[in-house]
């Protein structure tokens, strides 16, 4: 099946825009996006405890001039006209080996500046949040110089021209996400943690990598603009292949199934790392590269498929998992796992999908992140306790904080007008059309997303009721914690206000005469879109049909009634929901047992043969020398004994072969 | 020597050699391997450097039956006097006495040593008696200008240079025996004086032995000599002759007339006719 | 009777010259089964010259007599020499290789 036999909803890219030349001193200068937060995470590295004192504020600083020139470059973009906004901004040549010559360089176009600004925003929005919560650390100055290298990384991902830097900026989140995480790694299980999450990236970063061998195996070069512009000439299995490595990258980085066993445990580095890179920035790095690795994805339908289900399922085991957890942020985290789910859908549903999973992205970045610094501050007034069924009736005590989760909270599940009902529905919309005629996937995949909609509604309701309402059940004196909720320093509300009127404002704001999604077509094109199976006024009805029952159900149960505070035993589905669905269980079995056994029976090899090889050498040299010792006994006459036999037996030999 | 053409040594037309030297020979050569083997059985090593000195005057002989008349003499000369008398005296130096036990100390030797040996002989003759040579020729010519001529012809003419060194390693040979010989002193040197005083200390006798016999006459061992006052002295006359009894009787050799004009009555020992009781220099008593 | 005899009678007696110096431990003795050997080698060189009618042979033979004086004046003053100290003329107590 070629490209061009599809329906309408495909459009093959050949009126993608040609990349121009950057014009304008900032665009010019967009190397200072990466640079900046890199010289200052380095100083921050460098220059140690004496920076302790300031060292934070030049994190913020950093994080912010980031932003200021992002926007700056964002304002010259949009002057420009519509068919010059992609822009290669040629930095130096980079690798010249044989058949590759890469040049290193950065593509400033829509999506790019999308992202750019989401994590410049949120970023600095976070720095600034993380002065106070780490205002308790002694190693808060380390935090910050990690937390700027994240961003640079980002950057670099999301700005880099070729698959080759990308997959530097990919390297770069992997590791301070790894740093990040391990942060407070004098506990075993906080380093064990990071571990899991930089091994479960790794093995995504395996599929980038035979991702780039295949292309350049096919198309002999890496920059986006080469690759994009040869996969008309590509053929269906090589683009699959393709395809389905980036595909398992993307599962890597966005914890996806079935690389999503690490995100809940990643949980334990500290809330502002929670908010930043795993709910806002790092794990929307998947959706990035399968958005910006479209042109191939077009050309290989099948890999789209399976980028679809992999998103539904995803999209449903998150939303299973955090219907049945107590610690507030592996809620959120599961939470996360499954809204990626949903951008992962929408990107494997083509072009018609392409701008509102990056829509969903961003909107999520907001409420995501705006929820997470909340629970942070929760955490912040009650003493770091994160069991969500030792709280309760925080409203009253914490009113900035229970106001600013609430719209996030609003926003997650979908109720119009904030941010979530724009994008969400957009995708649900979506999900219901038929693709290549095939009307059974927009059927499968419409209920799927409807029923995570309401899934979604339930446990993002309970969350929120478990916290913020109902009965107190804090920890008393007797258990030895006295709590004594109190609402966070400014430093720590003002950036939730500012995230909770993005989850309010921007969904309707950008979608006002679809802003967003003419923004993006330079890079995803533009659709004509087929008609859903169902009509859309349907479709919207019913979405807000399961999401108010869902936040009724969860009202009922969490705020209506009480709360047990040691959590019950539950059915057979619930118990496993809080195992994760055996998650570890299974990567136990599948991975690390077979994996363990190998390498004990490559060491067992390597001590009994390789070892015993040469240590069986040296043994047997040892044997024949003991014996040949034996013929130096110091005495002269058995030495002529010796030289006698031999010339007998030399003359002996002589005379048979001459007689 | 010219006409040992016609003596037993000359070999017949056919490479064979003359009836009279085949008895020589099968005398000889017997006996040569007996003593030979004496040095593989005796015991006591004076027997094995006796042994080895007939083996020795054999071979010189065979080498004369062999029209090698220079070699044969050398041999004699310079093997059985010069080496194989250093060997007696290395022998007397190192214990005449010293046996030689017969049992083997090192482990197997003897096996091997036997095996070894057997197996050489045994290729050797095997060698030699299955090797085929050209008819023999004979040293009648060689020796037309008699057989020392003819050698010394070779070493002085075709040989000089072995033999200048030869000549070299014969001098550094002895220079070597001096050298490896010499023994360093351990103790000082004691010197006459400390030699005279340490004798004095102890009251022996300061003059040397007298020498035995002093008489014009007679000087054999067995002859005390005479001290100034015409009694033998004991100790000119080894102990050994002494003990036995074989020591002669002084008197026995001397002139019977000059007894009564040689004894020399007690007053007139001394020749000078000064009376020492009135001698000047004081009152010694 | 050939002139091989003599030559039988030569390896005869290199042969038990041989054995000597394998079996017998007085250094002395060694010494002069040495000189057997070497007798026994100038025995053959002397036939071996009469053999080819030349006295390049004996003269052979002669040298062998000049070194093996000369080697007889070495060895015994080492055998002396080692004899004041050890005050054993065994061949078997030089064993300070062993090992």
């Amino acid at each position: 099946m070629s490209v061009h036999t599809l329906t309408a909803a495909r459009l093959p890219f050949a009126d993608l825009a040609v990349p121009v030349a950057p014009s304008g001193p900032w665009q010019e200068s967009a190397w200072l996006l990466v640079a900046v937060p890199l010289v200052s995470a380095a100083v921050l590295l460098l220059a140690g405890r004496r920076s302790d004192r300031w060292g934070h504020w030049l994190g913020v600083a950093a994080s912010a001039a980031s932003f200021v020139i992002g926007a700056l470059i964002l304002v010259s973009l949009l002057q420009a006209p519509v068919g010059e906004r992609v822009v290669e901004v040629d930095l130096f040549d980079w690798i010249s080996a044989g058949q590759l010559t890469l040049a290193a360089g950065l593509r400033l176009d829509p999506l790019s500046l999308t992202f750019v600004m989401l994590v410049t925003f949120v970023g600095s929005l976070i720095h600034v949040y993380s002065v106070a919560y780490m205002d308790a650390d002694v190693d808060r100055r380390r935090f910050f110089a990690y937390l700027n290298l994240f961003v640079a990384a980002m950057l670099l991902l999301v700005l880099a021209d070729s698959f080759v830097l990308l997959f530097m900026g990919w390297e770069g989140v992997g590791l301070a996400s790894y740093l990040l995480i391990g942060f407070w790694n004098h506990r075993t299980e906080y380093a064990v943690a990071a571990k899991k999450a930089f091994i479960a990236n790794r093995v995504g970063d395996l599929g980038l990598l035979i991702a780039m061998m295949a292309m350049f195996a096919t198309v002999g070069a890496l920059d986006f603009t080469s690759v994009f512009g040869a996969v008309s000439s590509m053929d269906t299995s090589t683009a699959t292949i393709i395809g389905l490595a980036l595909l398992l990258a993307a599962c890597g980085k966005s914890a996806q199934f079935p690389l999503q066993s690490w995100l809940g445990d990643a949980m334990a580095g500290p809330t502002p790392v929670s908010a930043l890179i795993h709910a806002a920035t790092m794990v929307t790095a998947g959706v990035y590269l399968v958005v910006r690795s479209a042109p191939i994805y077009e050309a290989a339908p099948d890999a789209q498929l399976a980028v679809v289900v992999v998103g539904a399922i995803t999209l449903l085991f998150g939303a299973i998992v955090g219907c049945a957890k107590d610690d507030i942020k592996k809620a959120l985290a599961a939470s996360t796992m499954s809204q990626i789910g949903y951008m992962m859908l929408a990107a494997g549903l083509g072009p018609v999908g392409y701008a509102f999973a990056i829509f969903h992205l961003v909107t999520h970045g907001f409420f995501k992140a705006g929820m997470f610094l909340g629970a942070g501050s929760v955490m912040h007034g009650m003493n770091d306790q994160v069991d969500m069924r030792r709280f309760g009736g925080l409203a009253r005590y914490m009113k900035i904080t229970w106001v600013t989760f609430g719209l996030g909270w609003l926003a997650i599940i979908g109720v119009p007008p904030f941010s979530g009902f724009f994008s969400k529905d957009k995708i649900i919309e979506a999900a219901f059309m038929p693709v290549a005629g095939a009307e059974w996937r927009a059927w499968l995949f419409g209920s799927v997303v409807l029923i995570g909609a309401g899934l979604t509604a339930f446990y993002m309701s309970r969350l929120f009721f478990m916290t913020f309402h109902g009965e107190k059940r804090w920890t008393t004196a007797a258990e030895g914690a006295e709590q004594h909720p109190h609402e966070s320093p400014r430093l720590m509300t003002w950036p939730m206000v500012v995230l909770a009127v993005g989850s309010v404002a921007l969904g309707g704001l950008l979608s006002i005469g679809g802003v967003f999604t003419t923004w993006l077509e330079p890079v995803v094109g533009h659709t004509e879109h087929a008609d859903p199976v169902l009509p859309i006024p349907v479709i919207m009805a019913s979405t807000l049909v399961l999401v108010l029952l869902g936040a009724f159900l969860a009202w009922r149960q969490y705020a209506a009634s009480t709360v047990p505070e040691v959590a019950p035993a539950g059915s057979a589905l619930t118990r496993a929901a809080r195992r994760d669905l055996y998650q570890d269980e299974v990567n136990d079995a599948v991975l690390v047992g077979p994996g363990a056994y190998l390498t004990r029976s490559l060491v067992y090899g390597d001590r009994q043969v390789v070892d015993g090889a040469v240590v069986g050498v040296a043994h047997v040299t040892v044997g024949i020398a003991e014996r040949v010792r034996k013929l130096q006994n110091g005495y002269v006459r058995s030495y002529a004994a010796t030289m006698l036999a031999g010339a007998v037996v030399l003359l002996v030999v002589v005379l048979v072969t001459r007689i | 020597m010219t006409s040992a053409s016609s003596l037993v040594t000359a070999l017949t037309e056919a490479g064979t050699t003359s009836s009279g030297e085949a008895t020589l020979f099968w005398v000889l050569a017997p006996l040569m391997v007996l003593g030979a083997l004496g040095l593989l059985f005796s015991r006591r090593t004076i027997h094995v450097a006796v042994s080895i000195a007939g083996v020795m005057v054999g071979l010189a002989i065979l080498y004369v039956a062999q029209e090698a008349f220079f070699l044969g003499f050398v041999q004699i000369v310079v093997y059985t006097g010069a080496i194989m008398m250093l060997f007696l005296f290395v022998l007397m130096l190192v214990g005449v006495d010293a046996s030689d036990s017969l049992v083997e100390t090192i482990s197997g030797q003897r096996w091997i040593g036997l095996l070894a040996g057997l197996g050489t002989g045994a290729v050797l003759v095997g060698i030699v008696t299955r090797a085929s040579f050209a008819a023999p020729v004979g040293l009648e010519a060689a020796n037309t200008d008699t057989n020392p001529v003819g050698v010394s012809r070779l070493v002085f003419g075709n040989y000089v240079l072995a033999l200048e060194v030869v000549g070299t390693l014969l001098v550094t040979a002895a220079l070597g025996a001096l050298v490896l010989t010499h023994r360093r002193r351990l103790t000082r040197k004691v010197g006459q004086r400390e030699i005279a005083e340490a004798k004095v200390a102890q009251g022996a006798r300061l003059t040397p032995l007298a020498a035995p016999g002093v008489y014009a006459r007679h000087n054999a061992m067995d002859v005390p000599a005479l001290d100034p006052y015409g009694e033998p002295i004991e100790e000119s006359v080894s102990r050994v002759l002494r003990i036995r009894g074989q020591e002669a009787a002084a008197e026995a050799f001397a002139l019977q007339e000059d007894a009564e004009e040689r004894a020399v009555p007690e007053d007139e020992w001394l020749t000078t006719t000064e009376d020492p009781d009135e001698l000047e220099g004081g009152e010694q008593k | 009777m050939s002139l091989t005899n003599y030559l039988v009678l030569s390896t005869l007696l290199f042969t038990i010259g041989t054995m000597a110096v394998l079996l017998r431990r007085n250094g002395i003795i060694v010494f002069m089964g040495v000189e057997l050997m070497l007798n026994a080698t100038n025995l053959a060189l002397v036939t071996f010259s009469r053999m080819h009618g030349n006295l390049d042979g004996q003269v052979f033979a002669f040298f062998v007599m000049v070194v093996a004086a000369a080697e007889v004046v070495i060895g015994l003053a080492i055998i002396v020499a080692i004899f004041r100290t050890r005050r054993s003329a065994s061949v078997d107590d030089v064993n300070l290789l062993r090992n």
